[in-house]
């Protein structure tokens, strides 16, 4: 009877469980939802770029075209030709991007050498700021300083100089080493901050120890600093390399003018002049699509690196 | 020890120090002076400012630019879209990741490993642009207010570091709390949200920002010049400034006399105008949020 009762109240007991279970998995439902919607469903688009789609026309009115589109991009000559200048850019940024990638290191590690703290604060504070600003804006000040009319020019002018203003904005010369300083500029200071919460958990006694068996200022930077910064500045880098097709469009869509073009248009901007502004949307879903597969497969391959590496995943 | 610091100050360690001061305090200069251009030219006369004369110091100055701003056909709208996104934006942000975050810690919930995981891997990939269009563009969320703020509320990286943070703190209290009678929501929102507030507030200043700078959105799912945002029209304003600027000296009856020279609006003069409000709100919040980097970036480098 007492058995009996207790596989009763354990019985009830899983019930209510069950249904609390039940009842939590539901409050999020809603939440699953959204993110089925806008992560998971936009996926079947992939469909497009099997068909030759043209918006007025539903996908049931479009003619189904098979590889069509995948097999252009590899073998129609102009199409190829552009497609190898995108990636040529691509390739291009990325890389320049990850060359860079060493300066926020060296900004942390000297700025921890400067030792009057307000002055420490300060550059940090406004060294910073150009990251909470918009490439839009970005774009305004570049305008402002470099354009034909702009301070810069005015300046040369001036002083006599130049006789013509020198374009820097609407040509296409150093249009990588451009958006690379841009780059620099808007990041490095919020790249630092990271390495500079680094370096303050290391622990001040190995300073100490170093210096009392004679290490120099230097020695310490090189011995003690730069190796603990070391792991840190190994995710950044293995993240960079799993985001090289993914430039984003923000700051190349502001700075892309009809001179740069050729020079400018990376990866996703290319998707987007020609699936927004030139309607090939099947086209465009077919680059994207590709460039999706590839971007997993580098993230997949940086994740077995890293966890080759130091015995951890990334994702 | 100090003694000991004073003995090593080479004269190596001195040119080192003096290189280093100097170049950091240049590179701030230069992260500063843009945007103190920016403000010293808009207060300056126009006529000047437009010639390249300020560069160091205000000239003349006075206010029209910004007086004559509200003449300009859909600058209010826009800063109402750019406002209204980025408020309810990042409300829906924060109350998405915290109760989210909040939730995927409940060992309880039916398959929780599951749907966190569901939820955290769209971080990894994305359909790409067109079919994300179409996808909204079927949803008839194109052409809405709506485009700016739903795709926002559920953001995988944010959950993570709501859920982390979460996690470390005492069980105790949820438990406490349950044993007193109260509900998950109680729980959620007497206990959770309070304790929280360090990292939510991390979570809506990136959010805000986000949502203040992001003009993405507006490029590609809005034609309706009504719902643009504030940092799309800057872009519009900024590559048609020069005929806005001769739709406006229309507009005011083609009078020209030396004195009007000066407040007279030039296309630079409404472009910097414009980009000074667009900077003016994250240079107004900016001393305030900048406390919270650390401690987000930080705590979403634990697991990111």
């Amino acid at each position: 009877m007492k058995d009996a009762n207790t596989a009763v109240k354990q019985m009830s007991f899983k019930k209510k469980n069950n249904w609390r279970s039940i009842t939590y998995f539901l409050w999020i439902l809603p939440f699953i939802i959204l993110v089925f919607l806008f992560s998971y469903f936009p996926l079947h688009g992939w469909i497009y770029s099997f068909f030759d789609y043209k918006p007025p026309r539903s996908l049931a009115q479009s003619e189904f075209v098979g590889l069509r589109w995948f097999k252009m991009l590899f073998t129609n000559k102009t199409q190829v030709a552009q497609l190898m200048q995108v990636m040529q850019n691509t390739f291009a940024m990325s890389l320049l991007g990850i060359l860079t990638s060493f300066l926020p290191v060296g900004f942390a590690i000297f700025l921890n050498e400067i030792k009057c703290k307000k002055f420490k604060t300060f550059v940090q504070t406004f060294t910073t700021l150009p990251n909470f600003i918009s490439w839009v804006l970005i774009y305004s000040v570049a305008f402002s300083l470099f354009s034909s009319s702009g301070m810069v020019n005015t300046i040369l002018q001036n002083w006599g100089m130049i006789a013509e203003p020198i374009k820097f904005l609407d040509s296409d010369s150093h249009t990588y080493l451009w958006m690379m300083m841009w780059n620099v500029w808007k990041n490095l200071g919020w790249g630092a901050i990271i390495y500079l919460a680094s370096i303050a958990s290391i622990d001040q006694e190995q300073y100490e120890a170093a210096s009392i068996d004679g290490a120099n200022r230097f020695q310490l930077m090189r011995h003690i600093t730069m190796p603990a910064l070391l792991p840190t500045f190994f995710i950044m880098l293995m993240l960079s390399i799993a985001n090289f097709l993914n430039n984003g469009l923000d700051q190349y869509y502001v700075f892309q003018n009809s001179f740069n073009k050729q020079h400018i248009q990376v990866l996703d901007l290319y998707v987007y002049n020609i699936g927004m502004t030139g309607s090939s949307y099947s086209l465009a879903t077919a680059i994207s699509m590709l460039k999706s597969i590839v971007s997993i497969a580098l993230l997949t391959l940086v994740n077995v690196v890293s966890k080759k590496v130091r015995g951890e995943s990334i994702i | 020890m100090k003694n000991l610091r004073r003995k090593r100050q080479s004269s190596s360690d001195v040119t080192f120090n003096i290189v280093n001061y100097l170049l950091f305090g240049i590179f701030t200069i230069i992260c500063i002076y843009p945007f103190y251009y920016l403000v010293i030219n808009t207060i300056s006369a126009n006529n000047l400012s437009a010639s390249g004369a300020i560069n160091l110091l205000p000239k003349e100055i006075h206010f029209e630019n910004y007086k004559k701003l509200v003449e300009l056909k859909g600058l209010g709208p826009a800063a109402l879209v750019s406002l209204a996104k980025m408020t309810i934006g990042t409300l829906l942000t924060v109350i998405g990741s915290a109760f989210l975050g909040f939730m995927f810690t409940q060992e309880r919930m039916w398959k929780r490993k599951f749907w966190y995981r569901f939820v955290v891997i769209t971080m990894y990939f994305n359909a790409g642009l067109i079919p994300l269009f179409i996808t909204m563009k079927n949803l008839h969320l194109t052409n809405t207010f709506w485009v700016y703020v739903i795709p926002t509320i559920v953001q995988p990286f944010n959950i993570i570091l709501v859920k982390t943070y979460v996690e470390s703190l005492p069980k105790a209290l949820q438990e406490a709390a349950e044993i007193d009678g109260a509900g998950i929501f109680k729980v959620f929102y007497k206990i959770v949200l309070p304790t929280c507030t360090p990292i939510l507030a991390t979570v809506a200043i990136f959010s805000a920002v986000n949502q203040w700078n992001s003009y993405q959105d507006t490029l590609i799912y809005i034609t309706d010049q009504k719902l643009y945002s504030l940092q799309y029209l800057l872009y519009t304003y900024i590559n048609q400034a020069n005929s806005l600027a001769s739709m406006m000296k229309n507009s005011s009856g083609g009078m020209l006399s030396s004195s009007v020279v000066a407040t007279q609006q030039t296309g630079t003069s409404i472009r910097m105008t414009v980009s000074v409000i667009v900077v003016l709100p994250i240079l107004c919040i900016y001393p305030m949020f900048q406390r919270f980097f650390v401690k987000g970036i930080m705590i979403g480098s634990v697991k990111g």
